[in-house]
């Protein structure tokens, strides 16, 4: 029987919570900075093996065994204590470190990994394009090669962070004779510079998080390529696989349903709370067979990709079941808010507060169906590699 | 950390599912539904000889003391095949005896129901959907007088462990005076049900049985929820394989967007349900707090979604998923039963939302 985690799960909990406590929750020194004492403490974390577990310590990682279950329990913790975790502005950290760490040369790791960890520069990401979507592999933007530098042209959409970022990593065309997957090479480019241009893109929410990012023989030095010429599309796929190794997901919808369980016990329906009022107690129930399936699944997954095992259809099934789970959460929100939903939530320091929250909840739960890889480009996916099925024509 | 099977709990469930395809390969599950049983004898005799109808009770007594969590294992197969028997029915009057019986009653039947020399069923179900121990209203007197129904198994079985008023579990043999059983026309007929009505029966209270009794539904409801999920998976490889095969329009059906959304729909729903149902199993197993809510929230969830995705099987076939001569309409059927048997899913999200003090 090697159904075996509570006790030693509990073991770290406790760990981590002896370590907040006496670093993050107590400990603050006197004249410190609220900025210099998150640095401190973000140091102190990853001595301890808490932050940047995958990455080697010569770049400022803490160089962990890879342990998603150990990982979750500490992001709980952290979560719980409000202590400042990995720099997450900008994709730096979850999208192009691991991807460096396997294809950037040495020098490419040493010159941007560390400051990156440190949050001392932000990046985005430049993929998509306003005729590259879920067919993200026809993109056009285009790189040559003149003299030592890269001279780029084209534009890209949907860029999280553009207007804040330092540095952006780029799909582009270099090879445009190749097959479409194979002409395509990865870049790193200043942002900083005359020939790109930012311009802000508002969302259904009203808000401009993110923007379209436009290149004019915008340039980058030769060897700021991430792999060689053409190998661009595997590179980033395989930064695709480094992100299923994070359980990140998973905490977030059971937060988000611990949630979701308070608006149920603080809404009053009929004069009491609509906790009590049996219809609602079933969906909350079928909502939570979802949630704890997903749970299971993952550690079942995670367990198995750590032994080496093949953990089968559920990696391609994740991000599906999770968008799922979101919409039928905001259902159960949209009819607990009743006419509240009339009304834009107030916005303390650009978060949303108070029960109008769902409101924005409502429509950025969409977020997670469509970016990086729409429902039905996931349906795709699970088809193909999942199932076994005969490829699509179009897929191909 | 951990969460995954050992390799002896993987090579069980390959061990199993290599004894039922031998039995049943082919058509052998349409000759049992056309009403000829003797596969159905063999592969009880089969399991009885490879120690599964035992593997939970203690090897003092004849069994391999295994836990839950191998039997859902098995109960996996069993719902992938479609499998005949009343397994379920017989396991858990086999826990009851082993957790609710003094020592006499165990090394009386303990033996025997390991091998499979005597079927056991439990009689918990009464009219009107009362299927709990705090549910029952079978008076124990001296002798027991009242009507149980939708007992698995119930004509076959020499061995009935009933539920009493109050709670408790009695112990009654099908053979003694004042116990007359009615077959009903079951909806599943891998698993046919009957009625029982007592006319002064003789029986012998489980001492403990009271304590064991809501053990006893949370394993039933465990392997209730183990067996939908091989059936729901039988179902998602039944309307894989028949869209590589046939085709319209010049093309196989696997390569119609709408076709592939939909398997890949089926798939989703099913494929989590596995570690839901074995952290059901776990939780009975170390006798974890939650283990009541986990049980009800595997069961309910996952005879819901596989009962659904029956129904979506059958449609994905098409015409020739609507006759009688074709695999789909068992698996609906059997999908009914586990989504009813012990109680629908309203029954078990409410107790989900009670046990989790919502």
């Amino acid at each position: 029987m090697e159904l075996s985690f509570d006790a030693e799960l509990d073991a770290v909990r406790q760990e981590v919570r002896t370590f907040l406590k006496e670093n993050w929750l107590s400990g603050a020194q006197e004249g410190e900075s609220p900025k210099a004492r998150e640095k401190r403490f973000r140091q102190l974390a990853t001595d301890r093996g808490y932050l940047y577990r995958n990455v080697p310590r010569r770049y400022g990682g803490s160089e962990q065994e890879p342990d998603a279950l150990k990982a979750e329990i500490i992001r709980e913790e952290f979560a719980k204590a409000r202590a400042p975790t990995e720099f997450a502005i900008g994709p730096g950290f979850s999208l192009l470190t691991p991807t460096l760490l396997e294809w950037g040369t040495e020098w490419q790791k040493e010159k941007f990994i560390p400051p990156s960890l440190r949050g001392e520069i932000v990046w985005c990401q430049g993929y998509s394009e306003p005729n590259a979507g879920s067919d993200l592999a026809s993109l056009r933007t285009r790189a040559e090669l003149v003299g030592d530098e890269w001279v780029v042209n084209g534009q890209k959409i949907w860029t999280s962070q553009a207007y804040r970022a330092d540095y952006i990593f780029v799909l582009v065309r270099t090879e445009p004779d190749a097959p479409k997957h194979q002409g395509i090479s990865y870049l790193l480019m200043d942002m900083k510079q005359p020939g790109i241009t930012v311009r802000p893109l508002k969302q259904a929410t009203g808000k401009a998080d993110f923007a379209e990012v436009f290149f004019d023989n915008a340039k980058t030095p030769a060897d700021w390529i991430v792999g060689e010429r053409g190998q661009g599309w595997t590179a980033a796929r395989s930064t695709l696989r480094h992100e299923r190794t994070s359980i990140r997901g998973l905490n977030f919808q059971e937060a988000r349903f611990r949630d979701l369980l308070r608006l149920a016990k603080e809404t009053m329906v009929d004069g009491r709370p609509a906790i009590e009022h049996p219809d609602l107690r079933q969906r909350l129930a079928m909502v939570e067979g979802y949630v704890a399936s997903m749970r299971y699944s993952a550690y079942r997954q995670f367990s198995m990709e750590l032994v080496g095992q093949d953990p089968g259809l559920f990696p391609s099934l994740r991000k599906l079941y999770s968008s799922n789970i979101s919409s039928e959460m905001v259902k159960i929100a949209r009819d607990l808010l009743d006419d509240d939903l009339l009304l834009m939530p107030e916005e303390i320091r650009g978060e949303s507060v108070g029960r109008h929250k769902w409101v924005h909840t409502y429509f950025t739960s969409l977020i997670l169906a469509i970016a990086g890889g729409s429902s039905n480009i996931q349906r795709n996916i699970i088809a193909e590699r999942g199932l076994g099925l005969p490829r699509d024509r179009v897929e191909a | 950390m951990k969460f995954l099977l050992s390799e002896e709990q993987v090579s069980i469930q390959d061990t199993i599912q290599q004894v039922v395809e031998g039995v049943l390969g082919g058509r052998g599950i349409h000759e049992i539904i056309d009403g000829k049983r003797e596969k159905e004898a063999e592969l009880w005799r089969e399991l009885g000889a490879l120690g599964v109808l035992g593997a939970i009770i203690p090897e003092e007594h004849g069994g391999q003391g295994l836990g839950l969590l191998e039997l859902a294992l098995i109960s996996e197969v069993l719902g992938y095949a479609a499998a005949p028997g009343p397994f379920v029915g017989h396991v858990m009057a086999t826990l009851a005896i082993a957790l609710g019986g003094d020592a006499a009653q165990k090394s009386r039947w303990l033996p025997k129901l390991a091998s499979g020399e005597v079927i056991a069923s439990v009689a918990f179900g009464e009219a009107g959907g009362k299927w709990l121990p705090d549910q029952w209203s079978l008076a124990a007197g001296a002798a027991l007088t009242g009507t149980k129904t939708h007992v698995i198994g119930g004509m076959d079985a020499g061995l009935l462990v009933v539920g009493l008023a109050g709670g408790g579990l009695g112990l009654v043999e099908t053979s003694a005076p004042g116990v007359n059983r009615e077959a009903l026309p079951a909806t599943d007929s891998t698993r046919p049900i009957a009625k029982v009505t007592f006319e002064g029966a003789p029986y012998t209270a489980l001492p403990e049985g009271a304590a064991a009794a809501n053990r006893v539904v949370d394993a039933g409801l465990t392997l209730l929820a183990a067996d939908a999920f091989g059936a729901g998976r039988r179902c998602v490889d039944m309307a894989v394989e028949y869209s590589k095969q046939r085709e319209q329009f010049g093309q196989v059906l696997a390569q119609f967007q709408a076709m592939r959304h939909q398997l890949a729909n089926m798939a989703l729903e099913i494929e989590p349900c596995r570690g839901l149902y074995w952290f059901a199993a776990y939780a009975w197993d170390t006798k974890d707090e939650g283990a009541r809510h986990a049980a009800a929230l595997a069961k309910a969830h996952i005879t819901d979604r596989a009962l659904q995705i029956s129904r979506d099987n059958t449609e994905a076939h098409g015409g020739i998923g609507f006759t009688w001569e074709y695999d789909a309409h068992i698996f609906m059927k059997r999908g009914m039963f586990n989504y009813a048997w012990l109680g629908g899913a309203p029954l078990h999200r409410a107790r989900v939302a009670d046990l989790a003090g919502w």
